[in-house]
């Protein structure tokens, strides 16, 4: 082996497994390049592997290092959801996930950038600064979850955690020629996340292939007696092996509008290959989901402005002193929270307060309805519905930050949709538009992991993607 | 459209306090935002339940047994200002 860091997850457990590979030796090559990371993906790295866990030997995830999103609290290890009101929060306790899967064999190799609380689609909002897309440095790697997303891709972490509120995961992992699975609601504890908006957040694993994903997510499900609207799995996570799509009926929305052409493209390409592999074409209506954007920045903000109530100065994180309670409070989240957050807590802010409601919280939640509703009538029709993930590669640093808030929204037009719906949702990289990466997005009914994992897995291996421009840079 | 005295109002709301430039470009950016927001009225739901979660979870209710929960210290330890076992804040009437 030359070059450990190249192995995936996957090939590294069963070289560790076999006794070909030292574990400790794996963690000191991944944490040298995380240490020396130069698109500021990490904002902690560990000193040293933990000598806690379990033996990497029998433990299924074999000792190979994890890198986690911020937001994860992570008991003694900084964890600030990218935000400057939490300036020097150690939380006295770890998350759920993260818990697990350590335990299953995954230590913390650090903790990767973010936009402010998951908060926007660029990591440029992060306390920390932009995080930079290895494929151009001069490009966003798409956010929330963007630091998970570039150290994956540009081969600094083997895999990653990262969140899901309406595209977090998805549309970096595109932006990053990387694989992002956004599970089914509910199937992965939240306990210890920094919540930002709690009925549509979901954590999931980041990856360089679909392999890694379903081994990774495999460790992650189950209910949580400390977070209530967790559950269990109905299957057991399965390591994909198809190799046909014969029978599978995938169906694309009608409109498709806003997409760039060289992601159009591609996208077009890629359904050209799954009819290859025998899938099946329809075209589908999901009158609402044209809806879904407007209704998410009605529920999404709604939710946030309530869980960051939490932050005040009282019991963690910055405090900007004052005579008085009130001034205290005000003058600590003025100089705590960023300019999105703050738009965030406002617009929640608004739609709640008395006399707006109904026209807004209220009508948001019925849109929800009549979305998911469009879903469960598209799954009477085809096996996945499929769209690109994000409508546009990866933009350059400072494109869209100054420009109409909305401009950034419109970057999770066709991840939205989804996870309005709570619905499961994979994105792998399709290709190269402009030497930049396009992510190709399938979405399955409730709890239908096993198989859209599956179908992901058949489509990469026709698809043949080359990550190794972004790890060479 | 926001005005001025409508983003003071929300702010206050909020705990949240703006600089005079922040009130500006909140009032500009949020009705904005709200304007494109504001196409969901169009939509026909006469009828239609909210959905305020949308997977099905068994009951949440447990027995209300004690459990130990986080050392009193342990819980300080993070806070900015901590006397007497608690947490400290500035009086409400200063």
């Amino acid at each position: 082996m030359t070059d450990i860091t190249s192995l995936t997850a996957k090939q590294a457990i069963d070289a560790v497994v076999a006794g070909e590979l030292d574990p400790a030796e794996l963690f000191e090559a991944y944490r040298a390049k995380a240490a020396a990371d130069e698109h500021n993906a990490y904002c902690w790295v560990a000193e040293e592997r933990p000598a806690d866990g379990p033996d990497p030997r029998s433990a299924p995830l074999g000792g190979v290092p994890l890198a986690v999103k911020d937001l994860f609290c992570t008991e003694g290890v900084p964890s600030q959801s990218g935000s400057r009101i939490l300036e020097g929060y150690r939380p006295p306790y770890t998350a759920t996930v993260v818990d697990r899967l350590v335990q299953a064999g995954a230590p913390v190799l650090g903790k990767t950038n973010q936009d402010e609380f998951a908060m926007g689609s660029s990591s440029e909002t992060c306390a920390f600064g932009p995080v930079r897309n290895p494929w151009d440095p001069d490009r966003v790697p798409g956010g929330s979850s963007g630091g998970s997303a570039a150290a994956v891709a540009a081969g600094a972490a083997p895999w990653a955690l990262g969140t899901d509120t309406g595209g977090s995961i998805r549309q970096p992992a595109a932006l990053c020629g990387i694989v992002g699975l956004k599970p089914t609601y509910g199937t992965v504890s939240r306990f210890g996340m920094i919540a930002f908006a709690s009925s549509l957040d979901q954590a999931g694993p980041m990856t360089r292939d679909v392999t890694d994903a379903a081994l990774l997510y495999r460790h992650m499900v189950g209910r949580d007696p400390a977070d209530a609207t967790s559950l269990d799995h109905p299957e057991e996570i399965a390591l994909p092996s198809a190799e046909r799509l014969d029978g599978v009926r995938l169906g694309v929305p009608g409109s498709l509008e806003g997409a760039q052409p060289g992601v159009k493209e591609c996208f077009e390409r890629t359904l050209r290959t799954a009819e290859e592999l025998g899938a099946e074409i329809k075209e589908i209506e999901l009158p609402h989901a044209d809806y879904a954007l407007n209704a998410y920045y009605v529920l999404a903000p709604a939710e946030a402005s309530s869980n960051l109530a939490r932050f005040d100065g009282v019991r963690y994180g910055l405090r900007v002193e004052a005579s008085d309670l009130l001034s205290m409070y005000t003058r600590t989240r003025h100089d705590g929270f960023g300019a999105e957050v703050k738009r965030r807590i406002m617009l929640g802010t608004y739609v709640l307060s008395s006399g707006y409601y109904d026209a807004y919280y209220a009508t948001a939640q019925r849109v929800r309805t009549k979305i998911a509703e469009d879903y469960r009538k598209a799954f009477e029709q085809v096996d996945f519905v499929v769209s690109p993930t994000a409508p546009n590669v990866a933009f350059e640093l400072g494109a869209l930050s100054d420009a109409d808030p909305y401009e950034m929204y419109l970057n999770d037009l066709f991840t939205v949709p989804i996870s309005l719906a709570g619905l499961p949702a994979i994105s792998i990289p399709a290709g190269l538009s402009d030497g930049l990466p396009v992510g190709f997005q399938m979405a399955g009914p409730a709890f239908s992991e096993n198989r859209l994992l599956d179908a992901a897995y058949a489509l990469e291996q026709a698809i043949g993607f080359d990550q190794s421009p972004a790890v060479a840079r | 459209m926001i005005d001025r005295d409508q983003v003071l109002h929300i702010a206050k709301l909020a705990r949240l306090e703006l600089s005079d430039d922040e009130v500006e470009t909140m009032a500009g950016e949020l009705s904005s935002i709200l304007d494109h927001i504001d196409a969901i009225s169009s939509l026909d739901l006469e009828g239609v339940p909210p959905t305020s979660h949308v997977v099905e979870v068994p009951s949440a209710l447990r027995a209300d047994e004690v459990r130990p929960s986080l050392p009193r210290d342990v819980a300080l330890q993070s806070a900015p200002a901590v006397a007497e076992d608690g947490f400290v804040v500035p009086s409400p009437q200063a």
